[in-house]
């Protein structure tokens, strides 16, 4: 089932700049006699989600298979075969097995879904992708009743992914989610950007997208999923844990240990591009809070 | 022919090293504005500063064992290139504060808070006297206390080395290989000594 959940803007509906500037001025007229709290946020945030470039969503990525340089993946990832592709899915599933893309997108529905992404490096983008929910997929396979975790796996093939013959991190990458945040109808299983099939250096052909959570948590070229009741394992949990840890949801109020997460760099701004305020679940905090209730976001980071 | 190596080396004015010193950063700038950067030119402009700064501040470091274990003598050039380090390492603080973290209170923050960055601006704020005593006049006026201070040079490169490995994330080689060539390169210095004194010219002269 798709269109669970719409954006607040889209390219169909795009607020004319002279409304919008209106608006801000009067917001900014508020501000000045104190009352700036009665704008809500989130609609603040919507107005000025104007998607990043392709050019630069495609040549600015952290994809360490390709190399560690935000460079690389454009440069070697043009080696990977991402022709045929199938995604095992097993575990506590009803429906276990080797699942060919084609049958899997041949019974979804492609949408657009515009979503801020952040970087847990303080910068962030805004994209445009393509793709279906990952629930819909975890129906196909049938989840069973006791399954509380999902976990996925990235392609390990060394030979096409130059970075896997290095140890920056242990191979393969491994992402996980809980059962509910990867039910979630936010949760996208993206096999495109601005309507073009998936680039390679951004997690041909099929990868997660997860917008409320730093962007290592959107595994990309997934070959695995396994339904589990237990947490599983994360790469950057496994390889260094007092700085990531399972859940990674994006939060101004915590940071890193080596920088601060209250803001962030927008890439593709230039050279004197102003840095934003990081918004809470990165803006999604209408959709997700609820997920997290009762939890102390400071330790579980 | 590595005499009039030598000799071109010492009669290479200063000016001329700054010069070229100047126009990286400059270049820098250039191609940052114009899009030579990528899309993300503030980070890039930032490591390749600091990058150069060390990289220059490690071939400081090369000079004296390259005079003492080869005939290349470099030493007429050692202080124009810390002072053109010390600028590059200047301008990568620069940079990270101005165009990069931009938020005045967010800055100090990092300044007081952060391991890394503490290393970094251990490693500027010792480099400065050393910077700004690099001159006639200083070395004249400091006499042999001068030597001692710019020892602190040693220091301030193993800092430079410590906050590049700090700041990475996951395993990379490339900043552990400068760390021990940072090291390696400091413990030469506590080889014995007598290795270093050249036999005396008439010593040579009448063994031939």
């Amino acid at each position: 089932m798709a269109h669970r959940w719409t954006n607040d803007l889209t390219h169909d509906d795009v607020t004319p700049k002279s409304a919008y500037m209106n608006r801000r001025q009067i917001v900014a007229g508020m501000a000045g006699l104190g009352l700036a709290t009665i704008a809500p946020k989130a609609q603040a945030a919507a107005e000025t989600l104007d998607p990043t470039p392709f050019d630069v969503i495609t040549q600015y990525n952290n994809f360490y298979e390709f190399g560690t340089r935000k460079e690389d993946p454009a440069r070697y990832a043009g080696s990977l075969t991402t022709k045929p592709w199938s995604i095992k899915i097993d575990g506590m599933v009803d429906n276990p097995g080797d699942y060919a893309l084609s049958d899997i997108l041949s019974k979804m529905t492609i949408e657009e879904r515009i979503y801020r992404f952040r970087c847990v490096e303080a910068w962030s983008m805004v994209v445009p992708w393509n793709g279906f929910e990952l629930k819909d997929l975890l129906d196909l396979a049938g989840v069973q009743s006791g399954a509380k975790y999902v976990a996925f796996e990235t392609l390990y093939r060394p030979e096409e992914m130059p970075g896997q013959r290095q140890p920056f991190l242990e191979w393969p990458y491994v992402e996980g989610l809980r059962l509910d945040e990867a039910n979630h109808p936010l949760t996208l299983m993206a096999t495109g950007i601005y309507g073009k099939p998936m680039p390679n250096q951004n997690g041909a052909p099929i990868r997660l997208v997860v917008p409320w959570k730093y962007g290592f948590k959107s595994i990309k070229s997934i070959v695995r999923i396994t339904l589990t009741d237990k947490e599983p394992p994360t790469s950057w949990n496994k390889s260094i844990p007092s700085e990531y840890g399972f859940y990674s949801n994006v939060n101004p109020k915590v940071d890193h240990p080596r920088w601060s997460q209250a803001s962030e760099r927008p890439i593709g701004g230039g050279f004197f591009a102003k840095r934003i305020p990081t918004l809470m679940f990165n803006g999604y905090e209408k959709e997700v809070a609820g997920l997290y209730e009762g939890m102390d976001l400071r330790k579980n980071y | 022919m590595t005499d009039r190596l030598n000799t071109a080396i010492r009669k290479t004015p200063s000016w001329l090293l700054y010069l070229v010193g100047a126009a990286y950063p400059v270049w820098l700038l250039y191609a940052g504005v114009t899009g030579g950067l990528g899309v993300d030119p503030v980070k890039a402009m930032e490591h390749a500063l600091g990058k150069a700064g060390l990289q220059i501040l490690v071939a400081v470091l090369l000079i004296s064992p390259l005079r003492r274990f080869t005939p290349l003598n470099l030493l007429s050039w050692r202080r124009a290139l810390g002072v053109i380090s010390f600028f590059y390492i200047l301008l990568h603080f620069l940079v990270w504060m101005v165009l990069d973290v931009q938020i005045l209170s967010q800055v100090w923050a990092d300044i007081v808070k952060r391991p890394y960055i503490i290393v970094g601006m251990a490693s500027l704020l010792i480099l400065l006297p050393l910077a700004v005593t690099s001159n006639n006049r200083s070395v004249r006026k400091l006499g042999p206390k001068w030597r001692k201070l710019h020892k602190a040079t040693y220091l301030a490169v193993l800092l430079g080395g410590i906050h590049y490995i700090m700041q990475i994330k996951s395993f990379q080689y490339e900043p552990y290989v400068y760390l021990i060539v940072i090291v390696g390169l400091i413990a030469l210095r506590r080889l014995p000594k007598r290795q270093m004194r050249r036999p005396k010219k008439g010593a040579l002269q009448r063994a031939v």
